[in-house]
């Protein structure tokens, strides 16, 4: 018998067939085997969540259920019936709906416009319309789903544009309601606000599958959990009868070390100093509203807070590049030099000269030329470096042996200089970007996401090399939305929100749940959203990795 | 309507006006000169307008109406019927929608360069098949009688000439045009309509902002997209049917000369919209004419040459897509084949 | 893992689309009643098979290395600069402008300035689309190609109203000096004792093409300048986080593509008909586009594909001279070209990337 068939659902423990079973799905991209053999039954009015590192297989499973690809063996059964989900439209008619990370949304259309698209009732709009908005005012006051008909997408805030998502599945009578990722653009307050939803959706009747790589939501909100690593379903449990810990080392298959062995930090003189940093963008949106910032010569400081809260801005601006048409104010003094912030002299290269190393958010989109050889990157950025060139010439010969010194000393596999980064490993590309940035001894080091969708075994040799820069005498800024990261690494953590320094901790004396509150906008004087005088829904749409168009 | 969406439209009812005031006669004559001329941008416009808006770059229009004026000039030659004419039109231009379709939906190509060697396509082509079938170094034999569509007399045109304003223009100008120039102004309405009214048009015009959104809805998005290219197929195949069997009696080497480019134009200054493009390719077309009217065109201060005004359109074009006059944001998904995300 | 090996991608998915063009326009000739081996021979022997064919065909060839290598360079900026034709039309301009207006005792003084002038004004015109489309951008393609209509109706105004003799009814520039005439490559033969190519328009300029063909290649892959041209073709983003500003590379690139579009005048105007005549470009900068597309954006491709299209080009002249065949038949066979190489290019690319995959998996078992 599967673990999956043994579990019986944490609430309806009846003989009811399961929403969802999955018995033996696997599917292969080339050679890449992104599921094997998955076992997994979802009892019907259940939340089941399915957890796992990145990669390890979700987003292709839940692919699989939406129709979006065909699995190569195994069966799929809705509600007891074996169904083959050739394509969306299957998935739909089986009452299968999903929110996906990366909402599909029309932007310039309205929300009923969105409701309506690929479900709508003959071939004219208007009975269409008027139709869907009769049912969304009955589903707005059922579930607490609130968002204006006849408002354009564009025009509305993350978190009301993911209630428009689950609103499409509930439109189109979805019973089984897949959500991907779902809090990753949420504030903690948004987050509870959908967990509230979800949970009368389930109370409703409705089954709930929720996508996540956030223990603490697993803990919060599911009934039962599955685990995923490597493309294989590896447990399947009742959530009260599993612990953080167990899960943990379930998703990594060993223990995992939470914490990073170093010793505390003996920070010198003032590297960065931040005064009274402000950024408005093209739209006229404020971003940044007045940041204050000091790093020393020796420390880590960490940033946390929710994605798309000013983060990536003040990362852009620190490495010279603040987005286009955006007006920024205040001071950066650099070894108490002060640094350009806007016009002439304010570029990523001349950063570079002031001492500034930069691993940025994205590798694949900035830290690395995806279709250059492995060498060709080692140079990226450092193409006026003097050791690459030879008067207008670059000096290749002189950057493939750099390069292969590189991947030797940060174990790049495979030691291929001339393979195209892309062919590298999320791991591995990463590490090619972080031993560039680190072996120029930069006096700061700005850091984004340095683990985002890495292994276990990169994450720890990655997290080592940032330790040593700081135990050699470098300032570090670590940004990061995993607050397990910024809680390992850092020495001091600044929290942001809303463009805003919310407030500063030090590791040692704060708990995860005061930086939450704080990450939700919640001063110390204030301790509950409402009074913070900030609306929840007010996360940036602009600043969320956005899709390309 | 907004003020500065209806600017097209005062600025083109401001020539027809001054020039009527200036000179009533030539004015009258340049006007239904310019309607005739607009015809065939406004249906390749439109065209455009539903390729674009489904998210498929159609820089192909110049070609696919070539394509049509030949086949329609010799279909039209052979038969006799300017009606069978405009299906063979319709047909050579759906042919190369296929081929448009085929390497920028199917095989993800790049929609730009496919638009380029359908141009190149058609204007071998023609002429390759063309001088092998009548020997006329490309051109059609001249087109007579029924081969042509002729001008029709709307109805009460003779009874309302004599009555003031009204006569000149119903009469003079709306009257007397070919039935294709009928159709193709109707087609802005029906544009509108299907594009703002209809499923379809909801589903179209989602696929070119977001075909993801579509996708997930589960509607086929590589469906969707050939019907957009196929409508445009049938614009273009009609437009260069009017420019071969109704426009000119007959095919003659690059006939088109560069009109597709300019319908082009035309969509971007409407901002791939249906009401707009009218105005826009009646502005164009009103060019055209001045510029055959008057090759020197004397303004007491500055004489314009006729190149000047032959060379407006681009040069408008440019301006609008430089954005200092209103800028022009084309559908989101356009020019970028639709790939599932993994 | 790379899914097919590079000498595949580099001559293989090329020689196909070839072969696919070549047989196509091989079906059309048959559909008109035309024996396709006969065409072939006919263009063969008239291209090939004498001096005076090669002649000819170096001559166009010269044509299509700059305008192939004006795409190219754009494109690796991942710019589609499709206005070489406008730009090499204004780059006859310069020339003209140079040659009638500056005293130029010698060929030897005339041919650099004349290059100065020939690439100074293709590159102007290509300066507006790529300020547009790094400051405000505007579409490059869109602009580029309403350049080619104002280029056209510019010169068309020149000609007729500036350029033109007294007298004259031709829309054309007066004759350019005797003194600045280049030598054709027949001279240069006779002047090492060999009979070559007699009235052939071929000049020096295909030397010059030869040089620009290695200059490029310099450019991309060996400078700073064309690393970061690479950089931005590949990723604006990470050509901003590298500290390269798009705006400034996108200007140079299209300065350079403009400019190598422009220098075709010398070949053309200043090497062939000695003064600048209306539609002088007759073409050749769209023909640039099929080259680029053809030769992989290398030079070393480009100049392959520019031979190909050179011999393409003067065996259609021969085809429509000794047969029915309309000299047409070229600008079809440059759209199947460009129709596979540029757009069909993963219709030919998936089966041939299957087929060494599963070879692969064959042959070399696990990986």
């Amino acid at each position: 018998m599967t673990a999956a068939s043994d579990m019986m659902g944490g609430r309806s423990a009846t003989t009811a067939p399961a929403a969802i079973e999955l018995r033996g799905i696997s599917k292969a991209f080339g050679p890449v085997q992104a599921n094997r053999n998955i076992n997994l039954s979802v009892p019907k009015g259940t939340i089941h969540g399915i957890i796992g590192e990145n990669g390890a297989g979700k987003s292709t499973l839940m692919s699989i259920l939406y129709g979006f690809y065909k699995p190569d063996s195994g069966q799929v059964l809705v509600n007891g019936q074996p169904i083959t989900i050739a394509d969306s439209q299957t998935a739909i008619r089986a009452g299968i709906g999903m929110v996906f990370q990366h909402f599909k949304l029309v932007q310039n259309f309205t929300v009923l416009e969105n409701i309506i698209l690929g479900v709508e009732d003959g071939a004219l709009l208007r009975p269409s319309l008027s139709k869907a908005r009769g049912v969304l005012k009955q589903l707005a006051t059922e579930y607490q789903l609130n968002v204006d008909p006849d408002e354009t997408i564009e025009n509305l805030s993350v978190g009301h544009q993911q209630r428009v998502e689950i609103l499409k599945a509930l439109y189109r009578q979805a019973d089984i309601l897949i959500l991907d990722e779902p809090t990753g653009v949420l504030t903690p307050a948004e987050a509870d606000h959908l967990f509230r939803i979800l949970e009368g959706l389930r109370d409703e009747g409705k089954t709930i599958i929720l996508i996540t790589h956030k223990l603490r939501e697993i803990m919060d909100i599911t009934d039962n959990v599955s685990v995923m690593r490597r493309g294989e379903m590896v447990a399947s449990v009742k959530t009260a009868e599993t612990s953080p810990e167990h899960l943990a080392e379930l998703m990594v298959g060993r223990k995992v070390l939470l914490n990073v062995e170093k010793t505390p930090a003996t920070p010198k003189a003032p590297i960065l100093e931040v005064r009274n940093l402000t950024m408005t963008d093209i739209e006229g949106v404020e971003r940044l509203r007045g940041i204050d910032l000091n790093i020393r010569a020796g420390e880590i400081l960490g940033l946390a807070g929710v994605s798309g809260n000013g983060q990536t801005t003040l990362l852009e601006i620190l490495g010279g590049y603040p987005p286009k048409g955006s007006k920024v104010g205040g001071e950066i003094r650099m070894n108490g030099a002060p640094l350009p912030i806007g016009g002439r002299g304010c570029d990523a290269a001349q950063r570079r000269r002031s001492g500034i190393g930069h691993i940025p958010e994205d590798r694949q989109v900035e830290g690395l030329i995806m279709d250059f050889a492995a060498w060709e990157n080692v140079a990226f950025g450092w193409q006026d470096a003097p050791e690459f060139t030879k008067g207008m010439l670059m000096d290749n010969a002189a950057i493939r042996a750099d390069a292969a010194a590189k991947m030797e000393r940060f174990d790049v596999r495979p030691r291929n200089p001339n393979l195209a980064a892309r062919n590298f490993s999320g791991g591995n590309q990463q590490k090619i970007v972080v031993a560039r940035e680190i072996e120029r001894n930069p006096d700061l080091l700005l850091i984004g996401q340095p683990t985002r969708g890495v292994d276990i075994g990169a994450i720890e040799f990655i997290h080592k090399q940032i330790v040593a820069l700081r135990d050699a005498g470098k300032a570090i800024l670590l940004v990061s939305v995993e607050l397990d990261e910024i809680l390992a690494l850092s020495d001091r953590i600044a929290v942001m929100f809303d463009g805003r320094i919310m407030g500063e901790r030090l590791p040692g004396n704060t708990t995860t749940g005061e930086l939450g509150l704080l990450m939700a906008g919640v001063t110390d004087t204030d301790h509950t959203p409402e009074n913070a005088g900030i609306p929840p829904g007010t996360a940036h749409v602009d600043d969320l990795p956005q899709e390309p168009v | 309507m907004k003020f500065k969406d209806s600017l097209i439209a005062l600025i083109v009812l401001g020539i027809c006006l001054v020039w009527a005031v200036i000179d009533g006669g030539a004015a009258s004559q340049g006007i239904g000169s310019a309607l005739r001329l607009m015809t065939p941008l406004l249906l390749a416009c439109l065209a455009g307008l539903y390729s674009e808006r489904a998210g498929v770059f159609d820089i192909g229009l110049e070609g696919k109406m070539l394509m049509a004026a030949f086949t329609a000039a010799s279909v039209a030659y052979l038969t006799g019927s300017a009606w069978l004419g405009l299906l063979a039109g319709i047909g050579g231009s759906l042919a190369l929608s296929l081929v448009h379709g085929l390497a920028s939906i199917t095989f993800r190509g790049n929609q730009l360069i496919a638009g380029v060697a359908i141009n190149f396509l058609a204007s071998g082509l023609t002429v390759l098949v063309g001088q092998n079938a009548f020997g006329l170094g490309g051109r059609t034999p001249a087109l007579t009688g029924a081969g042509r569509f002729q001008p029709i007399t709307l109805p009460f045109a003779d009874a309302l000439r004599d009555v003031p304003v009204v006569g000149p223009i119903y009469s003079g100008l709306i009257s007397g045009n070919t039935i294709l120039v009928y159709v193709a102004l109707l087609l802005v309405p029906v544009t509108w309509w299907v594009l703002f009214r209809t499923r379809f048009g909801l589903r179209l015009r989602a696929v070119g902002e977001n075909p993801a959104s579509v996708d997930t809805a589960g509607v086929s998005v590589t469906r969707l997209r050939y019907a957009a290219v196929a409508i445009c197929g049938i614009l273009c195949g009609i437009a260069g049917a009017y420019l071969a069997t109704g426009l000119s009696a007959g095919f003659v080497k690059e006939m088109t000369a560069g009109r597709g480019f300019i319908a082009l134009a035309a969509l971007i200054f409407a901002k791939w919209r249906p009401w707009q493009a009218l105005f826009a390719t009646f502005l164009f077309g009103l060019l055209e004419a001045i510029a055959n009217l008057y090759p020197n065109l004397d303004l007491g201060f500055i004489t314009i040459p006729s190149m000047f005004m032959n060379a407006l359109p681009y040069i408008l074009t440019v301006i609008i897509l430089a954005g200092f006059v209103g800028r022009a944001i084309p559908p989101r998904a356009g020019g970028e084949p639709y790939v599932k995300e993994r | 893992m790379e899914k097919m090996p590079k000498w595949a991608d580099v001559i293989l998915t090329p020689l196909i689309s070839l072969i696919l063009a070549m047989a196509i326009s091989a079906l059309v000739i048959l559909a008109i009643g035309e024996s396709p081996v006969m065409a072939m021979k006919t263009m063969v022997e008239g291209a090939l098979g004498s001096s005076y064919g090669w002649g000819f065909t170096l001559y166009y060839a010269t044509n299509f290395i700059f305008t192939g290598l004006a795409v190219m360079v754009a494109y690796h900026a991942s710019l589609f600069n499709i206005g070489g034709e406008g730009q090499a039309a204004m780059g006859g301009l310069g020339v003209a402008l140079v040659l009638l207006y500056l005293p130029l005792p010698h060929w030897a003084i005339a041919l650099p300035v004349a290059m100065i002038g020939a690439a100074a004004f293709g590159a102007a015109w290509a300066f507006i689309p790529a300020y547009l489309q790094a400051k405000r951008g505007s579409h490059i393609v869109i602009t580029t190609i309403m350049f080619n209509f104002i280029a056209a109706a510019a010169l068309n105004y020149v000609l007729v109203n500036k350029l033109r003799p007294v007298g004259s009814m031709d829309p054309a520039s007066a004759r350019f000096p005797e003194s600045t005439n280049i030598p054709a490559l027949t001279d240069i033969a006779a002047g090492l004792g060999l009979e070559w190519g007699k009235n052939t328009p071929v000049n020096i300029t295909f030397l010059v093409a030869i040089v620009a063909c290695l200059l490029i290649w310099l450019l991309i892959w060996r400078t700073r300048l064309g690393y970061e041209i690479r950089v931005l073709g590949k990723s604006e983003p990470g050509a901003v986080y590298a500290g390269i500003s798009p705006v400034r590379i996108t200007v140079i690139a299209m300065l350079i593509s403009g400019g190598l579009a422009g220098l075709m005048a010398i070949n053309n105007v200043m090497g062939e008909s000695e003064r600048l005549v209306l539609n002088a470009v007759e073409g050749a900068g769209f023909i640039g586009i099929a080259v680029a597309l053809m030769g992989r954006n290398h030079p070393f491709g480009v100049f392959l594909a520019a031979l190909l299209f050179g011999f393409l080009y003067q065996g259609g002249g021969e085809l429509a001279l000794w047969t029915s065949i309309p000299r047409e038949l070229i600008v079809v066979i440059q759209a199947l070209v460009i129709l596979f190489t540029g757009a069909l290019d993963n219709m030919v690319r998936m089966p041939l990337e299957r087929i060494f995959l599963s070879m692969r998996r064959t042959t070399g078992g696990a990986k």
